[in-house]
């Protein structure tokens, strides 16, 4: 076994004291900035890489300072999901759908424990993964051309009725709200502006972190404002009793957590996914097997296992074609990547020869990093919650703060925070005629993509439209997104779910 | 003078104490716009440049990295133009993109008159290549075969339609005698390596982009660089690429890295700047740099630069109209 010699080696790289300081640093620092709403892991990536300069770091301890901070902030967005309703970064957004409903039922210490394990076993099987099927996922990444990612696409909105909501009409009228302002900005196929107003702020399109923040966090703020407090049920209050699991708790979503690992590592894989098309596959599957009536959305544990493992094993697989090809498989690992490049190392399918140090430094301190993560978010997490359990009176001003702050962080400019207030209202307008949000960031997030890939096959085919099936895979793909998108209107009429809507989805 | 440097660092009114008349330029406070999120080029050239001046001593304290990102440097663009009009602490980061836009009109209402351009610091050639089982062995061949049949090759690239990918192959088209450049087929992806990818997985025929894009797939025997689009064979370790001009088809293409000034900058403020990133480029220490991110030589400071950049924004204007994508 090749692999276990080099992992080996790995170990011994990565087992030094200050490697280790480094990882704890990384692991602790990066579950606060997943935990804070508005600071995901591609920003809080982004702000320590300064730090990491700063320190006068040689490569390997600083890329274990950084993907500790990414695998952290991994385990970190779910607390606030659970506890506050608010997503903590874009991927634990499909871990509000059960999370905070488990919460409200009291059980928030088992949701947070059960999505620490879901976390640490999806983390843990993705970087064994990456560890055995970096060659070979490689050579399945390179079967997907823009008709295979738009088959994809398409599968997720497909299936998307299915998530967020029990009202299939006001689903529709998110996405295609999402879909709406995915298309803002300066077209990529031709360079022409679309729907900017001459306004240069709005060329690169409505960033998704800023509209994220805007809908949930600031739409809560208002929410808050409305109530002004009369509420004692609020979201700080929570109770967290005990951070366990019972086992036989355990039973029912360790299926779970394994299908979901794979699903949420090939979606990792996949470049341009990323661990939010991770967690989200993973819930809809999840909630698709589970049949209606089973409680998805109204505080399912298999409802927070799921997404948790997804987007935990979508960030160890988005790893896979940075590390082997050069290629970000999310937003985060471009940033991972853009780092790598700055300290002189060029990933690529050569950077598992060259830097043999880098690459089984970093696959090592994973896992020592997983393993520190499940102590801090198990016995530990109290602490992070307890930064959360602020009063809500006091939290609120924090969280508009925080939002504020971190979205002039990230690109410097005042437009954002403008375009943030305004994301505010309506996310606040669209929570009170009940429409729910998710499916509008999923048409943002997705609906770019799903456009540029359409068009680039049918730049390749000279407009013709029968490229988007001229593979096996894509035909497979389109299958399961037929399927996904019927089965549950023929289910539904058997079942019919009598479970509200929960406001914040 | 020093205790004027500190309060207004201090202060953080870099601004306002600038803008008080200097006699003979002494920099204060010094900053760099890189007009994009960390990680990117033009964020690289800012950080390393101004490790560099401080290095060297040229500035008093080190540079001040500011990420001013939006509407691909068009944000930073008009922030200047409006309202950093006279600072003389400040550059900004500028490339072939700044160029190709300022050309294409998609910094709206801004031309090239209203900066300083400064200098450049070194240049990533071009290169267009195909995957290492394609039939195709030189650049000639392949334009010949999108002569033949322009559908048959799709070029990938990681710049939007109109960007500088695309142009390159459309200049090398031109050379070659393609007189319909609008019916050269270009995909445009999210960056060079997605680029790649799609090429590796046969998903199209061909690749244009950087060289320090390729050179990895290059050397792991993914792909083969059909030329590059150098005046001259490089040094080193890429002497081994060819040029498209010893194919014959007469093609310079340079994603040149530089910088450019307020426009209102005063004269010895500027030409304080383009000793500074004249002293820069002699030094050793960015000889290491430029080095180990694969930038090549490319020289040119003060007046020569800024004809270098109108040249640049002359030629892309040209091609944009002929394709369509302004009038």
């Amino acid at each position: 076994m090749d692999a276990l010699a080099s992992l080996a080696h790995g170990f011994a790289v990565a087992l030094t004291l200050q490697n280790l300081g480094l990882a704890f640093v990384g692991c602790f620092l990066g579950t606060i900035i997943g935990a804070l709403p508005g600071l995901g892991p591609s920003n809080g990536v982004a702000i320590l890489i300064p730090l990491a300069f700063t320190l006068g770091l040689p490569a390997t301890p600083a890329i274990i300072l950084l993907t500790s901070v990414y695998y952290g902030a991994m385990y970190g967005g779910r607390i606030s999901s659970i506890l506050l309703n608010i997503p903590g970064d874009e991927p634990a957004l499909m871990t509000t759908l059960d999370g905070h409903p488990m919460a409200r039922k009291g059980q928030a210490g088992e949701a947070l424990a059960l999505s620490g394990i879901a976390s640490f076993v999806g983390s843990l099987l993705a970087t064994c993964g990456l560890v055995f099927l970096a060659p070979l996922l490689v050579r399945v990444a390179l079967l997907f051309g823009p008709a295979e990612y738009f088959a994809l696409f398409t599968l997720a909105f497909a299936t998307l009725g299915g998530v967020a909501s029990r009202n299939q009409a006001k689903s529709l009228i998110a996405a295609a709200l999402g879909l709406g302002i995915a298309l803002i900005g300066v077209d990529h196929q031709t360079g022409v502006p679309r729907f900017t107003f001459g306004n240069v702020h709005l060329y690169d399109g409505i960033n998704f972190l800023v509209a994220i923040v805007g809908l949930f966090a600031i739409s809560e703020v208002l929410l808050f404002l409305e109530h002004r407090g009369e509420g004692e049920h609020a979201p700080g209050k929570v109770a967290l009793g005990r951070v366990t699991v019972p086992l036989a708790m355990l039973k029912r979503t360790w299926a779970t957590m394994l299908r979901a690992t794979g699903v949420g590592f090939l979606a990792g894989v996949l470049p341009g996914a990323g661990a939010s098309l991770g967690s989200f596959i993973a819930y809809t599957l999840e909630k698709g097997l589970a049949g209606k009536g089973a409680g998805f959305g109204a505080g399912e544990p298999r409802g927070v296992a799921a997404p948790e493992a997804g987007n935990n094993a979508a960030a160890g697989g988005a790893l896979v074609p940075m590390l082997a090809l050069g290629v970000p498989g999310s937003g985060t690992t471009a940033v991972l990547l853009a780092m790598l490049l700055a300290l002189n190392i060029t990933p690529g399918p050569l950077l598992f020869q060259r830097n043999p140090d880098v690459v089984w430094g970093l696959i090592a301190a994973l896992f020592i990093a997983n393993v520190m993560l499940l102590l801090m978010n198990l016995p530990l997490v109290g602490l992070f919650v307890r930064v959360l359990r602020i009063p809500t009176r006091y939290l609120m001003p924090g969280v508009a703060m925080i939002s504020f702050v971190g979205i002039y962080g990230i690109s410097g400019s005042t437009f954002d925070l403008l375009e943030m207030i305004v994301f505010g209202v309506a996310g606040y307008l669209l929570r009170k005629l009940d429409v729910p949000l998710v499916p509008i960031i999923l048409g943002i997030l997705l609906g770019d993509q799903m456009e540029k890939n359409l068009r680039r096959a049918l730049t390749i085919s000279d407009g013709d439209w029968s490229i988007l099936w001229g593979s096996w895979l894509a035909i497979a793909i389109w299958t399961l997104a037929i399927v996904g998108f019927l089965a549950p209107l023929v289910i539904g009429r058997f079942v019919r779910p009598k479970v509200k809507d929960t406001v914040a989805q | 003078m020093n205790k004027l440097a500190a309060a207004c660092a201090a202060s953080l009114l870099t601004a306002l104490c600038a803008s008080a008349p200097a006699v003979a330029f002494e920099p204060a406070a010094t900053e760099c716009i890189a007009p994009a999120n960390p990680g990117g080029g033009w964020d690289f050239t800012c950080r390393q440049v101004g490790k560099t001046l401080y290095d060297l001593k040229i500035v008093p304290s080190p540079v001040q990295v500011t990420n001013l990102s939006g509407g691909g440097g068009g944000v930073a663009y008009s922030e200047v133009v409006a309202k950093r009009d006279s600072d003389n602490d400040l550059i900004v980061a500028a490339s072939s993109a700044t160029s190709t836009r300022l050309a294409q009109g998609a910094y709206p209402g801004m031309t090239m008159g209203q900066v300083r351009w400064i200098g450049s610091i070194g240049a990533d050639y071009g290169v267009i290549a195909v995957a290492k089982d394609s039939p195709i062995k030189t650049l000639k061949e392949l334009l010949d075969k999108v002569k033949a049949d322009p559908s048959s090759v799709a070029f990938a690239g990681g710049s939007a339609v109109g960007g500088w990918d695309h142009l390159k192959v459309l200049i090398a088209a031109k050379a070659d005698g393609i007189d319909d450049i609008r019916k050269v087929k270009y995909v445009a992806f999210e960056g060079g390596g997605e680029a790649v990818t799609q090429l590796l997985g046969g998903h199209v025929q061909a690749f244009t982009g950087d060289l320090s894009e390729a050179k990895e797939f290059s050397d792991s025997g993914d792909i083969r660089i059909l030329a590059v689009l150098a005046p001259k064979r490089l040094p080193g370790d890429f002497a081994r690429f060819p040029t498209a001009k010893e194919q014959g088809l007469d093609v310079v293409g340079a994603n040149w890295r530089g910088f450019y000034a307020p426009g209102k900058m005063s004269d010895d403020a500027y030409a304080f700047w383009v000793e500074a990133v004249k002293k820069v480029y002699a030094s050793d220490e960015w000889k290491g740099i430029m080095k180990s991110s694969g930038l090549m030589p490319l020289d040119l400071d003060g007046a020569a630069f800024t004809a270098f950049v109108k040249d640049q924004i002359d030629k892309t204007t040209a091609i944009s109209k002929e394709i369509g994508l302004i009038k």
